[in-house]
């Protein structure tokens, strides 16, 4: 371990979930609108995925920008590689390199076009907050 | 607080090339939306693409730039 325990909790994170989401808020109760698309979008596609609320500790943006080199959230990591933020996954949903990289099939009713929200009555996610309860 | 001129601007006269086409998503002056086209990111994967552009900022996004949404291709 280093003096960093954030920054350690983060790469373990990544290290340790196959696909990790890092968003404002949660997946049910996202606090902004790009962390709610990127979350509806792997919602779509019927993924397990855990997530992280980077707000109630700003060291947690701070420590993961410095770990990914990538300035925003939100930010979305598979297999411990960052694959991108909305608009990288928003793309790549629409051209179906999103299920393709999460190594799953799109459900035949999955819409076309990345849907702009969360929709209500979603199947129920699969969450671990770590870094949260650690910090 | 920027406007969508200077955006454009900085991402032009920062990326050897580059066209870049601004706008402000919300009025707000925070919110903003690119599209920049430039031939070195034939290069690049979309992901340092998008560095290329968010490293015109630097820690201006997330602080002043609120947000800066990209589409960013190489023509």
């Amino acid at each position: 371990m280093s003096d960093n325990p954030v920054r350690d909790a983060i790469t373990e994170a990544i290290t340790e979930h196959e696909i990790i989401l890092f968003m404002k808020g949660t997946p049910e109760q996202p606090r902004c609108g790009f962390s709610a698309r990127t979350a509806a979008a792997l919602d779509a596609l019927g993924t397990e995925y855990a997530a992280v609320d980077v707000l109630p500790d700003p060291r947690i943006r701070a420590e993961l920008s410095g770990v990914s080199n990538w300035p925003t959230i939100p930010q979305l990591f598979v297999r411990g590689e960052l694959l991108g933020g909305c608009d990288i996954i928003t793309e790549m949903y629409e051209s179906g390199e999103l299920a393709e990289a999460l190594r799953v099939q799109a459900p035949a009713d999955a819409p076309q076009h990345a849907p702009a929200a969360a929709e209500p009555g979603a199947p129920p996610l699969q969450i671990q907050n770590d870094l949260v309860d650690r910090a | 607080m920027p406007s969508t001129n200077d955006l454009k601007q900085r991402i032009e006269g920062s990326i050897p090339g580059a066209r870049a086409e601004v706008s402000d998503l919300t009025g707000g002056g925070d919110h903003f939306r690119a599209t920049v086209i430039a031939p070195d990111f034939a290069a690049l994967s979309r992901i340092e693409q998008h560095r290329r552009v968010y490293a015109v900022f630097g820690a201006e996004i997330g602080g002043p730039i609120h947000a800066l949404s990209l589409e960013t291709r190489a023509e």
